[in-house]
């Protein structure tokens, strides 16, 4: 990464009748005739104009103020931030994708259904569920697809009073969120001091209006929820569903699979545990299991196999709805496919104790100096609530921006809202020994220099590209384009 | 590393879980492949897709895709990253976020766009939302039925939840009816009225005073449009819509079988704070050096949980690099030209079908840009047609009906691909 800004945009490099592009000069013939004048842009947008050579710098300078998880150690909680394998971008270039019409005929898309179907079949056996759609585009898609099949499940039995969804006070923001939006209100359940859910709290809050329970497993401070048999029975004699949210199902694999646990639905990120890449934001991929019996209600389009063995696609009359225009991101489940594949079902086996181990290790080698809420071993992630010094001022704040100097990307912080300082570690499989032990070093070094020289450590980061923008302002006076930029020549 | 961990096995770390949930056996799938064996096993996925020689749309164009945007899209410095929440060491994700922002605006000619939406579709059903959380207490959602099929079918499962009612407006030679879409706002509680441009035929719809009359009612106009032909037709902005969204795919990405697009999702500025998803801001860091951040969070779903504008939080991430960097290397001008060859190319389509006798466009009347829904002449049927183009690799449109297809064009197609088309109708005269 280069730590000296590059700061332009592609808009300052803009010269006058410069052109990137490369078109054909074809003569059609006979002149169409004009759009009639008021169907006519008015205005041509104001667009860059920039030479091809001028634009491939500009990106690749960018990109050097960027930090991937090919740059360095990404232990950010909850996002398994594990390293993407090459070959699972090379598969998508030799699976023959790209010119693929999502409208073609099925017989011509026969391989690109066979990805879609026989990831869907590896993804059930590896969550014990019935049946996947890999149609949601992201996590939150996913979890938005699950409740809608829960919706649909109730009303097709008449069951329309359930109304409501329980959510764990330590879930991810996204559940709350997505229930809201399939039209549910929200019932919060406490969490215990260990982390996990209050059984008994659950227990009252369990009746005739509750449609689903949301949880994760291990929850979203690390810990597995040792009582999910009682859970699930509870929520069952209830007449509710249980939900699984997969965002933490990385440390799971080779372990247990949610539809033994008693989950009726799931989703998984495979951005996450499937290993593909974040792309900054996105694209991800959601997709939805269900247990037998629920599968008629998955969403629209689906993939599914005749007796001859060749593909095609169905819309069910039972499906409660579509969510995207198609199949959903289809490159990415070719590379979680090759992911699969090349893992293997050996290796695979093997992802989710390594991954414990990891995160294991590095909270035994750090527990002296940063307060650790919660005992006993972790899964893939776990928790501290800041440095056990507090005598300092230095926060988990300061403690992430530090970290930025010394070549490793933050934590995440203050999540879970169970505690004040929360910093939230997950190491994944993939990192060696010398890169942990090289970041707890580094953990260690930062707790030191908070005791002895606070300050220095309240003004980090010193050597990234910038430092401490001015965040208030930025939402407190939105400038959001690049017209409106110059307007407050930033 | 066990021995820190207080632990002598792996199985110590499990302790919690409970024996019955345990694993007894590895999963049932394949052993291990090296990279050669996954080579041979892609090559074969490969060989069972075929492709043809695209002339269907229905939404997702075949246009052209600059050689320079794969090669830096595979940056990992970019593809590798996650949501740049440490401004410190992501000022190249924000910086092409906030690039596209920028060039979204000035196509739809709106003031604010967001970090992008999944696709089109769902950016569509964020709009819907997005009205009926802006106008108190209205729940109605007025729809054009020009709008593609597949959108209809994602707004109506959005407005489930929320209990939004939908109405579709009925189309009259194949643009919507403006006689029935005033009456059906002024029966009053509409939040947002749907339209797309160009319509799902391919039409150019003229939505003259639409948004004057949605605004007197108190509505929202939302509009669809591909993004590539915002470079050609009348923006959002000069209709005076207050949201445009979409499908971003037209501006050269790959078709991918459906994935991943863009959807996109623009607004005037009085709405910023009703915008779903992430949105990056223009700030100085504490050297006065001009830096980017996501900004306007408290919109968002882990500050706000079930009081977000919106669930989402992945998005289409570095998709939003491939639009920014598209519209840089095209321009404006560039643009342009891809819209005048995509329109050139479709007409000359449409009048080589024509000339075959054995086809009429079904709106011969309307004003199409590089789509068009056309109609067989018996004893031709669209079935037949199509299977016969298919049959020599042509991918002749999408089937309507029992007797019309719809079939679009762009800069990919030459004039030779066209007559090649047209010949093969032209061979089904007997």
């Amino acid at each position: 990464m280069n730590k000296a800004l590059y700061s332009n945009l592609v808009f300052d490099l803009s010269r006058k009748g410069c052109t990137g592009y490369s078109l054909p000069h074809y003569d059609y013939g006979k002149a169409a005739g004009e759009l009639p004048e008021n169907l006519r842009r008015q205005t041509p947008p104001s667009l860059p104009e920039i030479d091809e050579p001028s634009a491939v710098r500009h990106y690749t300078n960018s990109s050097n103020n960027n930090f991937g998880v090919d740059t360095g150690f990404y232990p950010l909680g909850s996002c398994t931030m594990k390293y993407n394998p090459k070959i699972n971008e090379a598969a998508v270039a030799m699976a023959g994708i790209a010119p693929l019409h999502p409208l073609q005929p099925v017989e011509t898309v026969q391989g690109a259904l066979r990805v879609y179907r026989t990831l869907e079949k590896a993804l059930s056996e590896i969550g014990g569920m019935a049946e996947f759609t890999l149609n949601p585009f992201a996590g939150a898609h996913g979890e938005y697809t699950g409740l809608m099949v829960i919706r649909r499940y109730h009303m097709a039995r008449g069951d329309e009073a359930r109304r409501r969804v329980i959510v764990p006070d330590s879930a991810h923001g996204t559940n709350p969120a997505s229930a809201a939006m399939a039209g549910f209100d929200i019932v919060e359940v406490k969490s215990m001091p260990d982390g996990t859910v209050d059984i008994a709290d659950l227990d009252s809050k369990l009746d005739e209006t509750i449609a689903a329970v949301m949880m994760t497993n291990p929850n979203t401070v690390g810990m597995f929820e040792k009582g999910i048999p009682e859970i699930a029975e509870m929520v069952h004699k209830a007449g509710a569903l249980l939900y699984y949210d997969g965002a933490n199902l990385n440390p799971m694999l080779g372990i247990a699979r949610p539809g033994d646990m008693g989950f009726d639905v799931m989703h998984i990120n495979l951005h996450k545990t499937f290993s593909t890449p974040h792309g900054g934001g996105g694209p991800g991929a959601g997709p939805v299991g269900v247990r037998a019996g629920l599968e008629e209600y998955l969403p629209n389009p689906r993939v599914s196999e005749l007796p001859d063995g060749t593909l095609a696609i169905d819309f069910g009359a039972d499906a409660f709805g579509r969510v995207g225009a198609w199949l959903g991101n289809f490159t990415v489940y070719i590379k979680a496919f090759a992911y699969i594949l090349s893992l293997g079902s050996e290796n695979l086996m093997r992802v989710g104790p390594l991954a414990t181990l990891n995160a294991n290790y590095i909270m035994h080698s750090l527990s002296d100096l940063y307060e650790q809420p919660i005992a006993g071993p972790c899964k893939h992630e776990f928790v501290f609530d800041g440095l056990r010094d507090k005598s300092t001022g230095v926060t988990t704040l300061h403690v992430a921006k530090a970290l930025l100097d010394y070549g490793f990307h933050a934590p995440t912080i203050y999540f879970p809202l169970l505690f004040h300082e929360s910093l939230m570690i997950e190491p994944t499989e993939t990192e060696s020994r010398p890169t942990l032990d090289a970041f707890i070093a580094t953990m260690r070094k930062i707790a030191l220099e908070a005791s002895a020289e606070p300050d220095t450590v309240k003004n980090a980061p010193y050597t990234t590209p910038i430092s401490h923008p001015d965040e208030d302002e930025a939402a407190l006076n939105p400038v959001v384009t690049y017209r409106q930029l110059c307007a407050k020549q930033i | 590393m066990l021995g820190r961990c207080g632990a002598t096995t792996l199985d110590d770390l499990y302790a919690d879980v409970p024996d019955a949930l345990r694993l007894k056996e590895p999963y049932r799938l394949p052993a291990p492949m090296s990279e050669p064996e996954l080579e041979r096993y892609f090559a074969d996925i490969a060989s069972q897709n075929r492709r043809l020689l695209c002339f269907a749309g229905a939404g997702f164009y075949n246009h052209y895709t600059p050689a320079a945007i794969p090669s830096l899209m595979a940056r990992s410095e970019f593809l590798t990253a996650y949501t740049p929440y440490q401004p410190e060491i992501s000022q190249g994700t924000l910086q092409y976020i906030f690039e596209y922002q920028s060039m979204m605006a000035e196509l739809t000619g709106l003031d604010i766009s967001n970090a992008s939406m999944y696709d089109g579709a769902t950016a569509t059903a964020e709009a819907m939302l997005m009205a009926v959380n802006s106008v108190r207490k209205k729940r109605r959602i007025l729809v054009a039925s020009t709008v593609a099929p597949a959108v209809q079918q994602v707004l109506a499962t959005y407005a489930a939840g929320p209990g939004i009612t939908i109405e579709v407006i009925p189309e009259d030679g194949g643009v919507t009816d403006r006689t029935a879409f005033e009456a059906m706002l002024g029966a009053g509680d509409v939040a947002g009225v749907i339209v797309s441009q160009p319509n799902y035929y391919g039409i150019v719809e003229d939505y003259d005073g639409w948004a004057d009359t949605c605004h007197s009612s108190k509505a929202l106009l939302i509009m669809n449009c591909h993004a590539s032909t915002l470079g050609a037709l009348r923006s959002p902005g000069e209709w005076g819509a207050d949201i445009a969204c979409g499908e971003a795919q037209s501006l050269g990405m790959p078709l991918n079988y459906g994935g991943p697009y863009l959807g996109y999702l623009c607004c005037r500025e009085n709405l910023i704070r009703k915008m779903p998803g992430r949105i990056v801001g223009a700030t100085t860091d504490a050297e006065g050096r001009r830096s980017f951040v996501l900004t306007l969070q408290a919109r968002e779903q882990h500050i706000r949980r079930q009081k977000a504008t919106s669930n989402i939080c992945s998005n289409q991430g570095i998709m939003t690099l491939h639009a920014a960097f598209y519209l840089a290397l095209m321009g404006a001008e560039g643009l342009r030209k891809v819209n005048t060859l995509s329109y050139n190319a479709a007409h000359a389509l449409a009048d080589a079908l024509c000339d075959t006798g054995m086809m009429r466009l079904k709106y011969p009347d309307k004003p199409f840009f590089n789509e068009f829904a056309i109609e067989t002449i018996e004893p031709l049927s669209a079935d037949a047609l199509l299977a016969a183009c298919l049959k020599k690799g042509i991918l002749a449109g999408v089937r309507l009906s029992d007797s019309s297809i719809l079939v679009a064009a762009t800069e990919m197609n030459s004039p030779a691909d066209i007559a090649l088309c047209a010949e093969t109708v032209k061979s089904l005269k007997s």
